[in-house]
């Protein structure tokens, strides 16, 4: 989100999933959307008949890779070199959209500058990426009509994710492929909200509608309308949240639907500042890990199925969520919570009936929500933003106003990023000689309090996914249990062997914290723009249990990605 | 509903006149007579047909005279053409949908398949012509329960081929199921008929939501059937959002007494046609109430 609102000024996917299918070159760069997001695959699907070309960038060979013309299996954390060699080799064949750079970009010198070193030779010696697959997808992407370059946590789950995500959007820009539709660049959003929660303001540096906190017009409004006075000044993301707390400053934390407990990297250190709190409230549906260290727990409602309201998807679409059961005893609804709140600490004036007032106050200080009214929601299965018209619609995507013919109508221009490559923090080493990166299962989700009660026939708990050579290497078993270390801690779990990862790649996911705790290994380095973990790139090794197994135990196995 | 599609792709459609039933009937070309029933107010039964899918072609309830024809057409497939005269309800339509209703009412339970018992009072079909149909091979067979999810009980399959065209490369392209078998012999089956634990199944209940006849249910229906407690005159349908990742797809869930026994999802919303994944089509369960603590 980060990334986008840098380029654009606004922190969305730019294409609709529908454009997914009227596209000629789809890439998905981190992402495993087939088991992630699998109906949005159903869209890749429709492309690949209607003839797209999928390229698939993945350290893993996933279920995604499979339906690809070509699999680019990099180092983990070498995006920004493969994008830059890609980038070089669009510039180097001359295949980039000249009218597009010079009309509607800035800053494309510094561009071609950063790029400049990242041959097709230096790449593959970074990256892993064979030099011809590199070009392969270069000139396709160049020469496409349209293409699409989506991606999700592979790219942001880094402690550069918003640099990665800057370099896939140098691409866009300079192949034109932005701005038209069936041409666009699209995060697929991890949560069914997280792109709802942007818009409604849940960021530190906006108000709804990602109306600049620090934009003067902007925030009286809003004061004007809530009768109050708003510090202009940014807050804190997550992640500076947790060093204010670790330095005494932030002593009191209210958590609304998360469990930092469990879901943060290094998740011990998380919990050891979360115990020094003065005072914790935690509100969600369950008595998650969080909550049970937490002072004051508030029953809430599943917002999904307990409660009227609206959440965002990926493509922006703004839909509408039904109380369709009763909550259990005693749970209230977020808004209901938050308005008794409100009334305790001196503000009585606090009162909405119902979901749609609220909204409709959104929708009168938000001009993008503006034309989204209940029932329109309602006619029309959702409306995307912006949309600040009661009676039309805008295009299905955004930044059209960059190929405007007149230049005065181009609005601000999309600046190129000469970001620079840094691989990932926590580096190899003979003490800890695999890669561990993490992700998700086609049937579980995060950290597995809602998913968990699936009775899925697919579940086979946590694992430790190996490459086969690696396991026999180190004279493991399949099923066997083994100590897994990295530089922060160890956990154990059973291997699976999986010939879908490379030699010195290892997977796991975050699904059974409550078992195993895979993010007692993970590294809390983060992304300074946006205060994402490196959750993707782990140094660990892999001990068996009785030392006395066999000689070849240690053997060191081959350092992979750097 | 009506979704959008902001952005049109591929040339407007012409018109095309055609009389059903006497009245003179305009629809864009290229619709099925069907379409031009539906679009006229027409109701005509249809089992293998299915909205989301191509058409098969494979049950023959939805044939129609159409004039200059030797035999009746499938509605559901045929396209219409400028002139075309056609008759949904004569004696020759009428006749055949009575005869395909009692064909596949004698070899095949069709209790759990919606309207169907309506439309064998309209049509005046005696399944029980052909024999007792409780006591062929065809329903004799027991339900297929191998997993907690849902159940395959064949003894309500009509062998239209929805499930294997959702499963497969209209849709889902998991290919978990097929044809097996020929003539008598054919039959809805995974690889090699292993359990579907051990198939390439990814429980995404895409084959559910298409079945005509309840033999693709979920476990909770075919339990509480059996516990003679499905109600579905006392079942409310809610469409909201599903809890899980970000592409936003619509739920309908299905409540009984306060409690989620099925999910299915709209047919008319492109996100999902219809289609989900096994996190929105069985992921409730964490908000069931006697699940929350």
């Amino acid at each position: 989100m980060v990334g986008l609102a840098t380029v654009f000024g606004a922190g969305g996917g730019t294409s609709s999933y529908r454009e997914i299918e009227d596209t000629d070159v789809i890439v998905l760069w981190g992402s495993n959307a087939r088991f992630a997001h699998p109906i949005f695959f159903h869209h890749v699907l429709t492309g690949i008949r209607n003839g797209a070309k999928l390229f698939v960038v993945d350290p893993r060979r996933t279920a995604s890779a499979r339906w690809a013309d070509r699999w680019l299996g990099l180092h983990v954390g070498s995006d920004i070199a493969l994008a830059h060699a890609i980038g070089r080799e669009i510039i180097a064949a001359d295949l980039y959209n000249h009218a597009f750079v010079e009309g509607s970009t800035t800053h494309f010198d510094e561009y071609r500058a950063a790029v400049e070193p990242w041959t097709l030779e230096h790449a593959e010696l970074v990256t892993g990426v064979p030099a011809d697959a590199i070009r392969e997808l270069a000139h396709a992407f160049a020469k496409a009509d349209r293409a699409q370059m989506c991606w999700t946590l592979g790219i942001t789950e880094h402690h550069n994710g918003v640099d990665n995500v800057l370099s896939l959007i140098n691409l866009n820009l300079l192949c034109g492929h932005v701005g038209r539709y069936g041409a666009g660049i699209n995060p697929l959003r991890g949560q069914n909200n997280v792109q709802g929660g942007g818009d409604m303001g849940a960021i530190p540096n906006k108000l709804s509608g990602f109306q600049d906190i620090l934009d003067d017009d902007a925030r009286h409004r809003f004061e004007g309308a809530w009768n109050c006075v708003i510090p202009p000044h940014h807050g804190k993301h997550l992640t500076q949240m947790f060093e204010a707390m670790e330095r005494k400053e932030l002593r009191a934390l209210y958590v609304i639907g998360e469990n930092p407990a469990q879901s943060e990297a290094d998740s011990a250190h998380a919990i050891h500042i979360l115990e020094g709190l003065e005072h914790m409230v935690v509100q969600d549906i369950f008595l998650t890990k969080t909550a049970e260290l937490a002072d004051v727990v508030l029953p809430a409602t599943a917002a999904w199925c307990e409660t009227e309201g609206t959440v965002t998807n990926s493509e922006r679409r703004v839909q509408r969520v039904r109380k369709a059961i009763n909550p259990p005893e005693g749970a209230r609804d977020d808004t209901a919570i938050i308005t008794q709140l409100a009334h305790r600490m001196g503000h009585p004036e606090w009162d909405y009936p119902d979901s749609e007032t609220i909204w409709n106050e959104l929708r009168s200080l938000s001009p993008m929500h503006t034309g989204m009214s209940y029932s329109r929601l309602e006619e029309l299965g959702g409306l995307q933003w912006p949309c600040p018209s009661n009676d039309t619609l805008e295009p299905s995507f955004l930044h059209g106003r960059l190929w405007a013919d007149d230049p005065t109508d181009r609005g601000q221009l999309a600046p190129f990023s000469p970001v620079a490559w840094a691989g990932p923090v926590d580096q190899l080493s003979n003490d800890f000689p695999i890669r561990l990166t993490t992700g998700r299962r086609l049937d579980s989700y995060n950290t597995g309090v809602q998913s968990g009660a699936i009775a899925s026939p697919l579940r086979q708990g946590e694992t430790l996914d190996l490459n086969p050579d690696d396991a026999v290497r180190l004279g493991i078993e399949q099923d066997e249990v083994v100590l897994i270390s990295s530089r922060r801690g160890s956990i154990q779990a059973p291997v699976r062997f999986d010939s879908h990862l490379r030699p010195g790649l290892a997977f796991m996911t975050m699904h059974f914290p409550d078992e195993i705790d895979v993010n007692v290994l993970t590294i809390e380095a983060n992304d300074p723009k946006s205060g994402t973990a490196e959750f993707k790139a782990s140094a660990i090794r892999v001990d068996k249990l009785h030392a006395q197994a066999n000689s070849n135990v240690d053997e060191h196995m081959p350092i992979a990605g750097e | 509903m009506n979704m959008l599609h902001e952005t049109p792709v591929g040339l407007p459609r012409r018109a095309v006149t055609l009389q059903i039933d006497g009245d003179d009937v305009k629809v864009p070309e290229g619709s099925t007579i069907l379409d031009a029933c539906k679009s006229h107010g027409t109701d005509l039964p249809t089992l293998c047909y299915g909205d989301t899918l191509d058409p098969v072609n494979a049950c023959r309830v939805c044939v129609v005279e159409v004039e200059g024809s030797r035999a009746l057409v499938p509605s559901c497939s045929r396209p219409v053409e400028s002139g075309m005269v056609v008759h949904t309800d004569n004696e020759r339509a009428r006749h055949s949908r009575k005869m395909v209703l009692e064909l596949l009412g004698s070899s095949v339970d069709l209790s759990a398949a919606p309207r169907v018992y309506g439309w064998m009072q309209q049509y005046e079909a005696d399944p029980s012509r052909f024999g007792d149909v409780n006591t062929m091979k065809t329903v004799r067979q027991p339900a297929k329960v191998d997993n907690d999810l849902y159940v395959r009980d064949y003894s309500r399959c009509i062998l239209c081929y929805k499930c294997v065209d959702a499963c497969g490369e209209q849709w889902q392209n998991s290919f978990a199921i097929a044809v097996a078998g020929r003539g008598f012999d054919a039959r809805i089956s995974t690889e090699f008929d292993v359990e579907l634990p051990d198939s390439a199944c990814v429980y995404c209940g895409n084959c559910i939501e298409v079945c005509p006849t309840g033999a693709l249910m979920f476990k909770t229906e075919h339990d509480m059937r059996a516990a003679n407690t499905w109600d579905e005159d006392a079942q409310q349908q809610t469409t909201t959002i599903c809890p899980y990742c970000g592409v936003g797809c619509n739920l309908t869930l299905h409540t009984q007494d306060n409690t989620i026994v099925k999910v299915t999802s709209p047919h008319d919303h492109a996100i999902t046609s219809g289609n989900l994944c096994i996190k929105g089509r069985f992921g409730f369960q964490h908000v069931q109430t006697f699940a929350r603590d």
